[in-house]
């Protein structure tokens, strides 16, 4: 009772990341309030689930193995994920924000009527006076996320309802092993006892996974484009640049929007976030919102017609200049420079 | 075959083109400065239903919205463009729900339609992005759900197919309906308005919307039935209130900030020759690049 889970998201017999960065999360919470970090996961094959995550700092972890738990559908997993918090009662329950973290989640906090965040940026633990009736809460989750399109900040609580429930996007944390040498405990769960035949309705008839299609998340460099590229063709310019620098092209939700760019590349709050070692940003203007997704990479140069532009702000050198000017040249003298 | 259809559909402040007076000083969001929109999302699902429409016929579709008298525009835009109707769920024991409320008080106003076999809407609302109310109206209702949908491919046999575009790849998945659907922004763009269409039901209102006294249409009002689109308050739908608005809200908001970053000390610079070239000179000598 009382603990923190994660939900594990399988790829086969793999562990997303994702969920390997909620464990590192919640390993931090979990040590900060006292309590046990648990996780669950439900897949056909989960033997090599242990190895994967006692590192991480798991003390439970809860397996669900049938072969009818794979690929993920939503009824199975949820009636999963109810009945076992019905059992355990954890305080905290994360899963990742991917389209199964985002089809599960919500399914969950329904039927077990308790809060659910989505998409968070920063989960803290504090304290929370109820304005109404003056009730204090200690140690609750602060589940804080962007909302109304990036433009504000939002903590929200959830006082009296368990789990506490989050979801984050892939990223948005780092992962990082505590101990290699950590034991937990396995509890084998009896998959017909949580989950009722019924539950296996829908049935996926046919799958096609491209498994990383870009490097975006851990390229150290990244050219990113946004609406002042001007046009698909403008963006050859970004490829072909970033071809020279070994790096991604990365994309503006505008540019994405304009249909210039796959949506895999987008950075910012609903797209990914990125840390890398330079980011190059051509054209992009800099809303809340994208600013979200790469703020923390080490350098930032921005090549913008406008001196004004809010991305400027947080960037390192600023080139006042349009993209179709400056990322020749850039291209020009960092083949020169770099021989 | 002819199937009942339910678009959800929401109006919401168009966060995607957010100027500088969006954000009052205290920090919070200046809704008189943002346009009232379509939820983009909610649209891509009207199409879908339009589609079944379209192919199965007497098929029938109709939208469900909640928010105050304007967002009754929803129901109009959607009729425009081939939806049959539709009910505003209006009131202010519904403000300042979650989403799990919203979910609770749309579940309860879809019951109102009788038996309906596909409910279709947005996978997510643009000043919320979370997604949630469409899985959550689902489990309300006891009904499968497919998030992530790009094309309801068919429907027969009582079992829909439905492909799904997720990060990484797409899927097609059989469930039976009735069913709850969520559609992507990647799917078919909604077809535009109906020139015959709109010249039949740009009178169409809510009683709300006439506000009492002198009634804009009263010669039409109460007399075409199609033109007197359902407004439902609380009274009208079987709900518990204590489930609705704040009261059946989970999650509270602590404290909302407007959103700052640390500016640094930039380095200016032009797009001139030189300043591009000391620039690659000075990224390769810190080996940032090269």
């Amino acid at each position: 009772m009382d603990n923190i889970i994660v939900y594990l998201e399988m790829e086969g017999t793999t562990v997303a990341d994702v969920s390997l960065e909620l464990l590192t999360k919640g390993r931090k919470l979990a040590t900060q309030i006292g309590c046990k970090l648990e996780a669950v996961a439900a897949a056909a094959d989960l033997s090599k689930v242990d190895a994967q995550v006692f590192p991480y700092g798991v003390d439970t972890l809860y397996k669900a193995e049938d072969k009818r738990l794979s690929p993920y559908t939503t009824l199975p997993h949820s009636s999963l994920l109810v009945n076992l918090f019905k059992e355990i009662k954890p305080q905290i329950a994360l899963m990742g924000a991917t389209s199964t973290g985002r089809d599960l989640g919500p399914r969950v906090s329904s039927a077990l009527f308790s809060g659910l965040t989505a998409d968070c940026t920063s989960l803290e633990i504090g304290d929370y006076t109820d304005n109404k009736s003056g009730k204090e809460y200690k140690g609750l989750l602060y589940q804080i996320r962007p909302a109304f399109g990036g433009n504000i900040v939002a903590t929200i609580v959830n006082p009296e309802h368990r789990p506490q429930m989050a979801t984050v996007r892939e990223g948005v944390m780092k992962k990082e092993i505590v101990d290699e040498a950590y034991k937990g405990e396995v509890v084998n769960l009896d998959v017909n006892k949580y989950i009722p035949e019924t539950d296996y309705v829908v049935s996926v008839i046919d799958r096609q996974m491209e498994s990383g299609k870009n490097n975006l998340k851990s390229s150290p460099i990244i050219v990113a484009g946004g609406y002042g590229v001007g046009s698909k063709e403008n963006f050859d310019l970004l490829y072909e640049f970033a071809k020279e620098l070994h790096a991604e092209v990365g994309a503006s939700r505008a540019a994405v929007d304009a249909g210039w760019v796959d949506h895999d590349r987008q950075i910012g709050q609903t797209g990914v976030t990125v840390r890398p070692k330079l980011y190059i940003a051509c054209g992009i203007s800099g809303q809340i919102q994208h600013l979200a997704g790469m703020q923390e990479s080490g350098i930032i140069i921005s090549v913008n017609t406008d001196p004004d532009a809010p991305i400027n702000a947080v960037a390192d050198y600023v080139i006042n200049g349009s993209v179709e000017t400056v990322v020749p040249k850039l291209m020009k003298y960092f083949k020169k420079n770099s021989k | 075959m002819g199937l009942n259809i339910v678009v959800l559909a929401k109006q919401v402040p168009d966060t995607r083109n957010v100027g500088k007076d969006a954000m009052k000083e205290d920090g919070t969001v200046n809704r008189a400065a943002l346009p009232a929109i379509f939820n983009p999302e909610d649209k891509n699902a009207l199409e879908q239903a339009l589609r079944l429409k379209d192919r199965y016929e007497g098929s029938t579709v109709r939208v469900l919205t909640m928010g105050p008298a304007r967002a009754a525009e929803i129901i109009r835009e959607s009729m425009y463009r081939g939806a049959d109707g539709g009910a505003l769920l209006s009131g202010r024991e519904f403000a300042g729900a979650d989403t799990l409320a919203t979910s609770y008080a749309l579940s309860c106003a879809i019951k109102k339609f009788g038996k309906v076999d596909i409910i279709v809407c947005g996978r997510q609302a643009i000043d919320g992005d979370t997604a949630q109310v469409g899985p959550q109206v689902a489990e309300k209702l006891g009904l499968p759900q497919v998030t992530y949908a790009e094309e309801i491919v068919a429907v027969e046999a009582g079992q829909v197919t439905v492909k799904r575009r997720l990060e990484k790849g797409t899927e097609l998945v059989k469930a039976p309906y009735p069913i709850v659907i969520t559609v992507n922004g990647s799917a078919a763009e909604c077809r535009s308005r109906n020139a015959k269409r709109v010249m039949r039901f740009k009178r169409a209102v809510v009683p709300s919307e006439l506000n009492g006294a002198e009634p804009k249409y009263p010669e039409v009002f109460g007399r075409d039935k199609a033109l007197c689109i359902d407004e439902w308050g609380v009274a009208d739908i079987d709900t518990k209130i204590e489930l609705l608005g704040l009261s059946g809200s989970p999650t509270k908001v602590k404290g909302i900030e407007s959103v700052s970053f640390q500016a640094k000390e930039s380095k200016r610079m032009t797009d001139s020759d030189e300043d591009i070239d000391s620039l690659m000179k000075e990224l390769i000598t810190k080996n940032i690049i090269g």
